[in-house]
């Protein structure tokens, strides 16, 4: 019989780190660490091979959970303690995860640079609109309008768009996808790993204890068919009346493309002024 | 001057320290604050973002703490008063521009609610391990204003001094208090706007001419204007004269002896006793003296109890002010008395400055706490009793064994020799 996909997680969990864990009862974390799993378990990387990096959020205790090299670091620049990792460790496959705060607020200048270098790091961005740790203030990407606690009277900035922001910046793996389409979830996530170069796959993820209820979204299920009917492919996004797209965004793989990368070229630097 | 009636929200109310601390901020006339969540420091920013607007005043919530101190400089220097509010990690990213606010003299506020650290350590639970880091965070040399309170209440009175200090001495002022406070509720009285005293900002309004940004007056602070007001401002981190312009070049060719430097030290030293507030009971017959500061000052109180029903004389003094440092306050103690007892939420800042300050006229004993919580009383009685036994003058600070310390470690680690 084949294995059932609880089991595979189970694999990896670390035996002796204590549950329960920290997430609420309907987040999406644990949905989405499922995907990530299971898409390293396909893949049959060595646990050993693996680095998993965050920095500070409910999204980014991920890593503590299972047993691949964690690193832990600090609010905001896991990419800057993984691109240190992987300079030294290139054959490894170095995974920061971080959410929407940690990585394009306090986080946003390394994410940036991280994009530009090019460097061989796969970032899952956990998008759940909100810091879900410190209680539901405003993050980057928190809808113009929304309640958090810093905006109690709606929040007035301007959104960023993650995808186009790594975009603009040179990443040259990005995609986006949600907790709802998990499967979708895997594959990209899979198809990141695999590509040479700085990946991200934004996720969006349904925080209904504190986002969910500052802005009476409903419950878990309520936010997950939210994700349903609100990312939509490309194909069918362009299909819609402009009036239509209102609260709609795009799933799918923006770009997929080969650059050199940032470690192979370095060791090519070494490797040249080594042969002078 | 007295608080503007628009910002003061007069009333009783059951809150927490930290929600006190916005509703102080407010109220000492603090027009901005941009702030960054964290843990156990958030309650007061989202306080102030509830009740700023309606006041006509600004929160922002910055994309990290490295933008939250450099805007509230911004518009220090716009003239307003401002504050930032953090703890832990996020004190830590405002190192660099406490030195910046220290060179430019902008009058402002941070609020540290101290957690357990180092790094991210226990961010729900307390601490007062970051005292020495706000004398020395930043570097180079620098002075601040640090103040610790000790409730809800004071979070909302010594907010408001911590702005009137702001203004007056025109150096980073630091509330440091911890998330024991920060999370205790109690009754606070927010007083009419009428009983509130508001340091106004020392405008300067002589000829545009004349006016010299860093010229101090007698008391070594000099006046500021606006920028925009047309006063071709010259602002920099760099070491400047008293129009603001850099001076290396004069220095390197010896042509100025007057470091600024010098200035932004001794301001706060020469007016060290006008700055200093401090607290004492008990100290006519002491034989040991509790110093004390923030959270520490309230379980200490019960220790003395304890002490004193044991027939122990022991005096009370409670640092406010914990920078500047009551240097002669401690001094002029230390000749009288035999020993001083320090509790601390660490493993050993504040004492160190007592033992400085004594001189070797007095044992001092460091009853140290690793933080996420307070002392026991009885400790802090126990050390009191063994400071009134001890005979011999010890040379060192004394590390007073807790319940605590042995239940975790058994009395110390043994290094390998
Ligand atoms: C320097 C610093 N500032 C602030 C914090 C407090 N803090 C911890 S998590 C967090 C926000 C997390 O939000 P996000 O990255 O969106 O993750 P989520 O919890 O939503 O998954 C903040 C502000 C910190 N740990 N370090
Ligand atoms: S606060 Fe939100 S993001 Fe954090 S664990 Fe709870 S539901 Fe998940
Ligand atoms: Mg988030």
């Amino acid at each position: 019989m084949a294995k059932i996909p609880q089991k595979i997680i189970h694999n990896y969990l670390r035996h002796r780190k204590q549950f329960p864990h920290v997430w609420c009862p309907g987040c999406s974390n644990g949905i989405i660490l499922g995907a990530i799993i299971r898409a390293i378990d396909e893949l049959k990387y060595e646990r050993d091979d693996v680095a998993m990096i965050s920095g500070i959020g409910c999204s980014s205790r991920m890593p503590v959970y299972v047993d691949f090299n964690t690193l832990h670091t600090l609010h905001g620049r896991a990419l800057a303690y993984a691109t240190g990792v992987k300079m030294f460790k290139p054959e490894m496959k170095v995974i920061v995860i971080t959410g929407d705060g940690d990585a394009t607020a306090i986080g946003g200048n390394h994410f940036i640079h991280a994009c530009r270098r090019n460097i061989d790091l796969t970032t899952i961005v956990v998008n759940n609109n909100i810091y879900g740790m410190t209680g539901g203030q405003y993050s980057p990407t928190t809808p113009t309008g929304d309640i958090a606690t810093t905006s109690p009277y709606g929040n007035i900035d301007p959104v960023f768009d993650i995808c186009k922001l790594a975009l603009g910046a040179g990443a040259t793996f990005v995609a986006r996808t949600t907790a709802y389409h998990v499967i979708e979830a895997q594959s990209f996530i899979k198809q990141a790993l695999e590509h040479k170069g700085f990946s991200i796959v934004e996720i969006m993820s349904a925080c209904p204890v504190i986002y969910g209820r500052l802005n009476k979204k409903g419950d878990a299920p309520a936010m997950m068919r939210e994700m349903k009917e609100n990312a939509l492919p490309l194909e069918k996004f362009d299909e819609l009346a402009p009036e239509e797209k209102q609260g709609k965004y795009i799933r799918g793989i923006f770009k997929q493309e080969i650059f050199p990368e940032y470690t192979e070229k370095y060791a090519e630097l070494v490797a040249s002024l080594q042969r002078e | 001057m007295k608080a503007n009636p628009r910002d003061v929200n007069s009333g009783t109310y059951y809150m927490d320290g930290d929600v006190a601390a916005g509703y102080g901020a407010l109220a000492a006339g603090c027009r901005f604050i941009g702030g960054y969540p964290i843990t156990p420091s958030t309650e007061a920013a989202e306080t102030f973002a509830r009740i700023a607007p309606k006041a006509g005043a600004v929160f922002i919530q910055m994309e990290d703490e490295l933008g939250s101190i450099a805007s509230i400089m911004g518009a220090s220097w716009s003239g307003v008063k401002t504050m930032t509010i953090t703890s832990g990690p996020g004190y830590s990213l405002m190192m660099e521009a406490i030195g910046l606010g220290a060179m430019i003299e902008a009058p402002f506020v941070i609020l540290n609610i101290q957690r357990g650290g180092p790094s991210t350590g226990v961010p729900t639970k307390t601490g007062q391990a970051d005292m020495m880091q706000a004398r020395w965070g930043s570097h180079g040399d620098y002075e601040v204003i640090a103040i610790a309170p000790d409730s809800p209440q004071e979070l909302f009175d010594y907010t408001i001094k911590a702005f009137n200090l702001a203004e007056k001495y025109r150096c980073p002022v630091m509330i440091m208090s911890d998330e024991c406070v920060g999370h205790m509720s109690e009754k606070v009285v927010i007083p009419p706007a009428e009983e509130i005293e508001i340091e106004p900002r020392r405008f300067y309004n002589g000829p545009k001419e004349k006016y010299l940004p860093f010229k101090p007056d007698k008391d070594l602070v000099p006046k500021m204007v606006k920028a925009g007001d047309g006063y071709n401002l010259y602002i920099t981190g760099l070491i400047h004269d008293e129009r603001g312009y850099p001076i290396k070049n004069q220095i390197e060719k010896g042509k100025s002896q007057k470091l600024p430097t010098r200035r932004l030290v001794d301001k706060i030293r020469l007016n060290a006793d006008k700055i200093i507030e401090l607290a004492e009971e008990g100290m006519d017959d002491a034989e040991v003296v509790v110093v004390s500061y923030g959270i520490s000052y309230r379980v200490a109180i019960r220790g003395i109890e304890i002490a004193r029903g044991k027939g122990i004389k022991v005096g009370h003094l409670r640092l406010i002010t914990v920078w500047p440092f009551p240097d002669k306050k401690i001094n002029e103690l230390a000749s009288k008395v035999k020993a001083f007892v320090v509790p601390e939420i660490n493993y050993g800042q504040v004492v160190f400055e007592v033992e400085r300050c004594s001189h070797g006229q007095a044992n001092v004993v460091l009853v140290p706490h690793g933080g996420a919580g307070v002392h026991d009383p009885d400790d802090i009685a126990e050390a009191i009793e063994y400071a009134a036994k001890e005979k011999k003058k010890i040379r060192k600070v004394i590390e007073w064994k807790t319940r605590l310390e042995k239940f975790v470690f058994e009395g110390g680690y043994k290094l390998n020799k």
